[in-house]
């Protein structure tokens, strides 16, 4: 009931306060005082806020990063959960500033959805999940197979995708909620679930007996997962993309949390840059000099992200894999800021 | 003062004018409604233009690419975004139809039940609407899933030679296959069902006629199932049972009953039951006890004092406020699409949606959709009513 409310409202906001939005959002969200993200409801490691109302995850430490970037502090956020369904209507309806919540960049939402991609925050790819006791070593012998998925995802284009390339068929439950979903697969209704892979870690720590699940080798889709903004907003869109650049060219250099004060005194030509004591490259971008400082102080580097969300610091245990820098052979790789 | 002469009308202002003062606050009125209609679309149209949205049914002959698990019409993958349409349209007409039929049944066995001078069917009855009546539907939904989704999982089914089983996937039975030579029974069972109407008018015709009655039952029994089944043996038994086989993933085919299915029908049916009970005993108590005392005067047995009597005077007063259960039924089983039972909303406010985020033209046209399903179905019992109402003389 939650979800559906949150689409009609959408819908009637989309239909009365479509234009309250275009204008500039960096002003807008200056004149608010604080970021609207939309974030995902419940996904560990993404966006997942505890018992306390405390939001945690990758994607949420981009919108804190943005918030940083901003207003120098990473706790002016304020987080709008949104069902897959409803979150391209909640940005175009300028319900929310930025939408991180493990979104995939595809074209046509990059088009005609009125969203623009400019960064991924997080390359994924599609897998599936399995009871052990079924005894399915591939995803190619799940044919005739029931499968839950979630609504309103490029997954559900994907597993359909991949089932007809193989010419192989399963009986598809579609739930609007991912809680909905794992909860029906745990329940014995599915033979298997399937998301994104990141995801599929992260819903498996949910169910009654997490070792008797085993997330299958098939990666069946590219999902470079980043943040959208509302197209037609420049500057916007690039406070957004370069926040990402610049907490991976923090990682790059070397720069982290617990480092950046010391690091103002660096001599290093690249540090001076990124942390603006050389250059006047944040006011290109509307905010003040120091805004890749601000952002480290808040969050970190990206792989002080990574590692404390999905990587090693975490329940999920997520290798970088993909998600390394291009130095050290990921895809990870930002343009010069110079 | 001075100049008026009696007779004539007294002028006055239009401003006084009652009539006139009617008519401009209705024009008005119409100006401010049509105007922010016209706001809104304007604005909805400007908006969406701006950020790039191209809003149209375009989409409509699409290759769709997604399977839908409960189908009634066939559909696959290679069928259209219309077709997917179509397919959630019939899915919602079809849990409604029946969970109407079956809610009604079980609201007037209920509510008549709380008439009942037994005790505890009274309180049973009486519990039953005050608990169901107050919990709200979505709730009840989620539990029943919740409920369903604990039956035995399909591989831990032991085969039977029945063929029948009931697992957390759904009702597996055999089904029926149908060989050439079986629409000879088609056929017979239609014919029987014409005869059968044929006689029922017959019957009536020689009972207000003779007084005389006819028994039906039999006659009915006889032509609609009969005819069919002699049919069945005279074209050498055309139907073969086809009976589930096991597979890796539970069973062959669809379910015979997909378990979203059941859990949507059930809590429609569990939940609008309450509230007919409640319509059916007021409509009961609005028919005064001498009613009952004079036809059982005129010698009318008690279930023919009910039938012919209480019922068809109860029911002036019932059936308004069932048509609105009726439609509450229809419009709450969106609601099903939380419990993953592909209807309208499901397929089409959701997964087209997602696919060709057209959310206005989608919304227009469901919205459109449960409208004409409400003002059809106020139409019918409407008709119903007047005919139902009472003729005065």
């Amino acid at each position: 009931m939650k979800i559906k409310i949150t689409g009609l409202v959408v819908g009637a906001v989309a239909v009365l306060a479509a234009n309250a939005a275009s204008a500039g959002t960096l002003e807008n969200v200056k004149q608010k005082g604080f970021l609207q993200c939309g974030s995902n409801t419940s996904l560990a490691g993404f966006g997942l806020p505890d018992a306390q109302g405390n939001w945690t995850g990758l994607d949420v430490d981009y919108c804190r990063a943005i918030a940083a970037a901003i207003f120098g502090d990473g706790t002016k956020v304020k987080f709008t959960p949104l069902a897959a369904k409803d979150r391209f209507t909640a940005l175009q309806s300028g319900e929310v500033d930025v939408l991180v919540r493990n979104t995939t960049w595809t074209i046509s939402r990059d088009t005609t959805n009125g969203a623009t991609f400019q960064a991924v925050n997080y390359y994924d790819g599609q897998g599936f999940i399995v009871r052990k006791s079924l005894n399915v070593k591939s995803a190619l012998e799940l044919n005739g197979a029931t499968i839950c998925v979630q609504q309103g995802t490029t997954t559900e284009l994907n597993l359909t995708d991949y089932f007809r390339a193989n010419k192989i068929t399963y009986k598809p439950v579609v739930f609007a909620g991912s809680d909905e979903t794992t909860k029906a697969y745990d329940s014995g209704r599915c033979d298997a679930f399937t998301t994104d892979a990141s995801g599929l870690f992260a819903e498996r720590l949910k169910m009654s007996k997490p070792e008797d699940n085993v997330v299958l080798p098939e990666i069946i889709s590219k999902e470079p997962l980043g943040p959208a903004v509302r197209q037609g907003d420049e500057k916007w869109t690039k406070i957004v993309m370069w926040t990402h650049y610049a907490m991976l060219t923090a990682e790059e250099l070397g720069v982290t949390k617990a480092n950046v004060d010391e690091m103002l005194k660096s001599t290093n030509p690249d540090v001076k840059r990124l942390l603006g004591t050389e250059g006047k490259f944040g006011e290109g971008l509307g905010l003040t000099n120091d805004w890749a400082y601000k952002i480290i102080k808040a969050v970190g580097n990206y792989g002080e992200a990574f590692e404390r969300n999905v990587g090693q610091g975490s329940q999920l245990k997520i290798a970088r894999g993909i998600n390394a820098l291009w130095s050290k052979g990921g895809l990870q790789y930002a343009p010069p800021i110079r | 003062m001075t100049n008026m002469t009696v007779g004539d009308k007294p002028k006055i202002s239009p401003f006084y004018d009652p009539k006139v003062r009617g008519l401009f606050f209705q024009v008005l009125m119409l100006a401010l409604v049509a105007l922010g209609v016209f706001i809104a679309y304007r604005n909805a149209v400007e908006g969406l233009r701006r950020q790039g949205v191209v809003s149209s049914l375009g989409f409509w002959d699409s290759v769709a690419g997604f399977p839908i698990s409960f189908k009634l019409i066939p559909f696959t993958e290679l069928s259209t975004y219309g077709t997917a349409f179509w397919v959630g349209l019939i899915n919602t007409l079809f849990v409604s139809a029946i969970g109407i039929v079956l809610a009604t049944i079980l609201g007037f066995i209920i509510g008549v039940a709380r008439l009942s001078t037994n005790w505890l069917v009274s309180k049973l009855a009486y519990w039953y609407v005050q608990i169901i009546r107050n919990i709200p539907l979505l709730i009840q939904l989620i539990l029943i899933a919740d409920i369903l989704q604990h039956l035995p999982n399909t591989n831990e089914l032991k085969e039977n030679s029945l063929g029948i089983y009931l697992s957390n996937k759904g009702l597996f039975t055999p089904q029926p296959d149908f060989l050439g030579g079986s629409q000879y029974i088609f056929y017979a069972l239609l014919a029987g069902l014409a005869l059968f109407i044929a006689v029922y008018y017959w019957a009536k015709d020689r009972q207000t006629k003779t007084g005389q009655q006819t028994p039906l039952l039999p006659i009915f029994l006889g032509l609609v199932f009969g005819l069919p089944l002699v049919a069945f043996f005279a074209t050498g038994m055309p139907v073969q049972m086809q009976y589930p086989v096991k597979t890796r993933f539970g069973f062959q085919g669809d379910a015979t009953l997909q378990l979203e299915f059941v859990a949507a029908l059930v809590g429609l049916v569990v939940y609008t039951a309450a509230f007919i009970a409640e319509v059916v005993r007021a409509g009961i108590i609005s028919v005064s006890k001498g009613q009952t005392e004079a036809a059982g005067a005129l010698g009318l047995s008690p279930s023919q004092s009910l039938k012919l009597v209480i019922v068809p005077q109860a029911m002036r007063v019932i059936l308004p406020p069932l048509t609105n259960q009726y439609l509450n039924l229809t419009k709450n089983s969106t609601l099903a699409s939380v419990i993953a039972f592909p209807e309208l909303v499901q397929v089409f406010t959701g997964t087209v949606l997602n696919q060709t985020n057209q959310a206005i033209p989608i919304m227009g046209v469901t919205m459109l959709v449960y409208l004409t399903i409400s003002l059809i179905t106020s139409f019918l019992m409407n008709n119903f009513n007047k005919r139902m109402a009472l003729r005065e003389r």
